[in-house]
């Protein structure tokens, strides 16, 4: 686990976990870290401690096996205090300690550096350093909120844990996270033991040596930028509090937390500071903010990472030359991430000139990363150089894999599917990359449906790391194999679904839309609505992102679903205000600049005046949690009748796609896992009493209700098990 | 027991920068003033008073360690007069006063100074933290911003636009201006002086009698920045949901003063007055306190006028003037929409807007412009109210004798 050697005086420690993937902070490692520490503050031969890994990885981070599986507060708060005892340990037991950080250092493994008296990292790009544990419904509970903001300031280090911020070591250097880099791990180690040898009787800063001669956190350490009760430290908790509550509100606990933990930990000596988070970080591990996050977050969306949905021994073909049919905006982002990803491109549009113009986008982006830093010119001139822009068909010769981005006209997408297939071998796979029309008939243009699929990417693409890949009636394993291994290969996260109006994803999410369009029509404010979306932790209110959508499209799924099902939209309180829209106020939605919101030149958009008008606003107005509630149930009864058709066939496609393709609140761990937030019952209940109130739309199903019956979800989500 | 006011004093107000008249004077300089002047102006043997106490909200440096004992010893009062400092924010002079007031009519104390200070110049609003402004529990949860973002939400929530604020404020200038050339505060203000006798500052330093609508509207927004870039708008729109974006209405000139200054008033019941030969000035017949909601913060003069209305059994309408506390342009407009005022009614010698708002002492200084004005008026009733943080208000009623 630990190997202990003697080099030059200086006792060198080589984490190494072995029958794990990855170094990580569990009983085990933290066991045998605290007993290495020991054995080297005891061993007379040792002037100092070097601790570094010879694999890859420093530390990535925490087992959240173990979080995830731990059982109460109590067992939490021991844990991390055995650590703490470690840490402190390391701290002052009089011998220099430094961490060669030859790898990644994530969470708990850079807090084992914080611990350390000095930091070196190994310069290499891909190297990650940082405290992310926020990003997964944790917050860094080793020390990280009291010893960064002792050690690089309070401001810098709230943004840092708050941010979930990764840096590499060149990032990490400038933000004061490691004191020193090294190029290769001879050098690293080569200065960790120089430095040991040099520092013989080093303290923290925040430690001092008191009368009796024993080593205690300083009463009055000044933090550097100011103390908690600083002008400057009270400014920033105000402010911090505010922005925070503004960007998450009060969905996120653990963040909430850091701010806690830093306030009241840094104004007193470092170890009750330790002692503060410890008990704050035991009580957030155990919250179902957490669970859901580190479930749905973590392993779920590793897992699709990893390409879970792919078919058991299937070989997919190797996409190694795409083809790309029309050049618009979501055609040259696709363009974009396959060529970033190493993938040849042809970009194909009617003319050579439009062709170009999608490759401009590609352009314009890497010119971007250039400027930052992030890529050389040599770099950024090979990824062009894979994209190559034409308008024949005969190029598309050689591809593995074709993905039609052209206009949603069914009779357009039937023409270059045929034209394209004509250049292609017969084991090309082809995509349609359609939001609306059904796979299964638009897989009736080619010549071999089992091998057309669709692939539905988000815009902007190369923002939105989803991709919904959607099964038609006759697509086969092969074409789904190809496609996921596609998705992996451009570095963006699969889900699988079968074909169905709107898939999986339109579907969901219109009817976030439709619900808060439903309340503008019963006369509820419509500030109150778009802060409801954004108070229940959407990204952006629902009339927000109806316009960003832009309503006259909303009009046309709404019509062509009423030719296509006869469902009638214009009966629909939803429908009426959208048809009034388009058809009498002219107001389409955002790219016309007018929609329920204005636009004004150089000035925030407003809610459109005129709406008070059109829906007088009630005497009553609701309150905002009720709200809160349609809007979530709404679109978590939507995503469970779409698991029980089979629309989405897992738990972690459901959550991982409604928080990645229509931002779904992460906090509850994602569409499906939302019941398991609220309790199944409770869901249940809460269904029938607003379908009672509100409508149908919200009616649970029997299949819900037999799962509230016996308290049983985890029968519910295992169905198709 | 009756409470009666005897003598009501202030020193000017000085504008409370290092370039404001009265930046170089302690703070405890400006208490022992009045004090002295008290003294000497009814000639009584200060061994009478059981107790001074006074409101300071800024309580820390040279405002800290009871400034109220301080100001007694250093006046050269009798060692047997005590000293309490208090803060309950901008209403602490008023508090002062009706702390005081419940002492005597509890029969506990026979005469006592009640009435506050501070040095805004020397001693910076907001310097003595508190968890109510820094914790990130109690910001967080109980979504406490700082006082002009609950100003411009009660201008946004209610309705009130940028150009009727600023003509309230013109109006608060030219009703200051006429009460100083006409003389109104003679009889209170007692100038403050150097060690060499030299005055100070023997007049209210901000007022504008010639600011107008046209020089309003060149400043800007004293709330737009911290609103909008500290997240300070969507934390208290987190509590009013319905509210789309905040309008930050409030700026320099419709907003209080930032000002230094003090004020003390003499208080007692019958049976001292006689002893010591005073004349009573009014009599204080009720006062209160009423919490209300902390974001919008500033709404408490409302439930406390209410309440005390209910109390007393008295009606708006049985009131002859009111002094409410311009802290923001909008709080007394709201007030006198609320209870359907007259603009006549309602601070009509000015108000903080044109002289100034020095925390601890204005509380005491509206009450002493009150009963000057009851006194020239010869009228019956009045009564002072102030909005206060963390969302309360204060009211108190005088009446003459």
């Amino acid at each position: 686990m630990i190997q202990y050697t003697i080099k030059e005086g200086v006792v060198v420690l080589d984490i190494n976990m072995e029958g794990y993937p990855m170094n990580v902070l569990n009983e085990h490692s933290i066991k045998a870290l605290g007993e290495a520490i020991e054995r080297a503050l005891a061993d007379e031969a040792a002037k100092g401690i070097v601790i570094t890994s010879s694999r890859k990885e420093f530390v990535a981070g925490a087992d959240l096996n173990m979080l995830q599986q731990s059982a109460d507060i109590e067992t939490t708060y021991q844990m991390i205090r055995r650590l703490h005892d470690i840490f402190r340990r390391m701290e002052t037991g009089r011998k220099p300690v430094v961490a060669a950080i030859n790898g990644t250092a994530l969470g708990g493994g850079y807090e084992l550096a914080l611990a350390c008296h000095r930091r070196i990292a190994l310069n290499h790009e891909k190297i990650q350093i940082g405290l992310p544990e926020t990003q997964i419904g944790l917050f860094p509970g080793g020390g990280g909120t009291q010893r960064l903001p002792r050690l690089i300031g309070i401001e810098p280090a709230m943004q840092l844990i708050l941010q979930a911020k990764r840096m590499n070591p060149k990032e990490a250097l400038k933000a004061g996270l490691v004191d020193e880099l090294a190029d290769t791990r001879e050098e690293l180690l080569r200065k960790a033991i120089d430095w040991a040898l040099a520092n013989p009787s080093v303290l923290q800063p925040y430690d001092e040596i008191d009368k009796k001669g024993r080593v205690v956190g300083k009463k009055n350490y000044k933090i550097p930028g100011g103390n908690v009760q600083s002008p400057k430290g009270v400014q920033t908790f105000m402010a911090g509090t505010a922005l925070l509550v503004q960007k998450v509100h009060f969905n996120y606990p653990a963040a909430h937390a850091v701010l806690r933990c830093m306030y009241e930990g840094l104004q007193v000596p470092i170890d009750l500071g330790l002692d503060i988070e410890a008990k704050y970080f035991a009580k957030i591990a155990q919250t179902k903010e957490a669970k859901n996050m580190i479930r749905t977050l973590f392993f779920a969306m590793n897992e699709a990472n990893k390409g879970a949905a792919a078919p058991q021994g299937v070989e997919p073909r190797e996409v190694k030359k795409v083809g790309i049919l029309g050049a618009g905006m979501m055609g040259s982002g696709i363009a974009y991430v396959s060529a970033m990803a190493g993938i040849e491109v042809v970009l194909k549009d009617v003319s050579v000139e439009k062709a170009e113009k999608g490759k401009d986008y590609s352009r314009e982006l890497l010119k971007k990363r250039v400027a930052r830093g992030k890529m050389t010119q040599e770099q950024a001139e090979k990824v062009l150089a894979l994209i190559r822009p034409t308008a024949d068909a005969a190029d598309l010769a050689g591809c593995d894999l074709v993905i039609e981005a052209v206009f949603e006209d069914r009779e357009l997408k039937y023409k270059v599917t045929q034209e394209a297939e004509a250049f292609l071998d017969e084991r090309a796979v082809f995509a349609s990359n359609t939001s609306t029309l059904p796979i299964t008939s638009l897989a009736e243009a080619s010549r071999r449906p089992e091998q057309f699929i669709g692939l539905h990417f988000f815009s902007p693409v190369d923002k939105m790391m989803l991709v919904e890949i959607i099964k038609g009636k006759q697509t086969n394993d092969y074409a789904l194999a190809t496609a996921i291994a596609y998705v992996q290969k451009i570095r963006k996260t699969p889900i699988v679904v079968n074909d169905s109006r709107g898939f999986y994803t339109s579907r969901c999410f219109g009817t976030y839309t439709s619900e808060g369009i439903t309340m503008l029509s019963e006369g509820i404010v419509p500030a109150l609505i778009e802060h409801a979306g954004e108070q229940a932790g959407m990204p952006v209110g629902p009339l927000e992102v109806a316009d960003a959508v832009n309503l006259d499209l909303i009009y046309k799924v709404g019509k062509q679903t009423e030719k296509d099902t006869g469902l009638s939209f214009s009966s629909l309180p939803e429908g009426k205000v959208i048809i009034k829209f388009v058809e009498e106020l002219g107001r389409t939605g955002r790219r016309d600049k007018k929609g329920f919101y204005e636009y004004p030149e150089n000035e925030p958009k407003r809610l459109w005046a005129g709406l008070k008008e059109l829906f007088p606003p009630k005497a009553e107005q609701p309150p905002i949690e009720e709200l809160k509630k349609r809007l979530l149930y709404r679109q978590a009864v939507e995503a469970a009748r779409c698991f029980e058709e089979g629309v989405v066939r897992t738990r972690r496609d459901a959550d991982v796609g409604s928080i990645l393709a229509w931002g779904f609140p992460p906090y509850t761990g994602g569409a499906l896992s939302f019941i398991d937030y609220v309790g199944i019952q409770r869901f249940v209940a809460e269904l029938e009493r607003l379908a009672n109130t509100y409508g149908e739309r919200f009616a649970p199903t029997e299949a819900l209700r037999e799962a509230a019956a016996k308290n049983d979800y985890a029968g519910y989500v295992n169905r198709w098990k | 027991m009756d409470v009666y006011i005897y003598e009501a004093l202030r020193t000017p107000r000085g504008k409370g920068k290092p370039d404001g008249a009265l930046h170089a004077t302690q703070p405890v300089h400006l208490l022992t003033t009045l004090l002295c002047e008290l003294r000497e102006r009814l000639q009584f043997n200060t061994a009478e008073i059981d107790d001074f106490i006074a409101g300071c909200v800024t309580p820390i440096g040279e405002q800290g360690a009871d400034i109220a004992r301080t100001a007694v010893l250093a006046a050269g009062y009798a060692e047997t007069v005590t000293g309490v400092q208090i803060n309950r924010f901008c209403s602490s002079g008023l508090e002062a006063i009706n702390m005081a007031a419940a002492y005597i009519a509890a029969g506990q104390a026979q005469l006592m100074i009640a009435g506050g200070v501070e040095s805004m110049s020397r001693v910076p609003m907001g310097s003595d933290g508190g968890a109510l402004f820094t914790s990130p529990e109690i910001v967080g949860e109980l979504q406490i911003v700082p006082q002009g973002i609950s100003a411009d939400l009660i201008a946004t929530k209610y309705g009130y636009d940028r150009r009727q604020l600023d003509a309230f404020a013109v109006e608060s200038h030219k009703r200051a201006a006429k009460a100083w050339a006409e003389g109104y505060f003679k009889r209170s203000v007692v100038p403050v002086k150097d060690i060499l006798g030299h005055v100070v500052l023997d007049k209210d330093e901000t007022v504008r009698p010639d600011t107008s609508l046209e020089i309003m509207s060149t400043l800007p927004p004293s709330f737009a920045m911290m609103g909008q870039m500290a997240g300070l708008d969507a934390l208290a729109i987190e509590k009013y949901p319905e509210i789309e974006r905040i309008e930050h209405v409030h700026h320099a000139g419709n907003s209080s003063g930032i000002v230094d200054g003090a004020a003390v008033v003499l208080l007692g019941n019958k049976a001292m007055g006689e002893k010591l030969g005073l004349k009573p000035r009014a009599r204080i017949k009720a006062f209160t306190t009423c919490g209300s909601e902390p974001t919008i913060m500033l709404t408490g003069p409302i439930p406390a006028t209410e309440k005390l209305l209910k109390r007393t059994g008295m009606q708006i309408s049985d009131i002859d003037l009111f002094e409410v506390n311009e802290a923001f342009a909008v709080v007394p407009m709201l007030y006198m929409d609320t209870f359907n005022i007259p603009r006549d009614k309602v601070n009509v010698n000015g108000g903080a807007i044109a002289m100034g708002h020095p925390l601890g002492a204005t509380g005491a200084i509206l009450l002493n412009t009150l009963v000057d004005e009851l006194e020239r008026r010869q009228l019956g009733t009045g009564l002072v109210t102030l909005c206060i943080g963390g969302g309360m208000g204060i009211a108190t009623l005088v009446e003459m004798v």
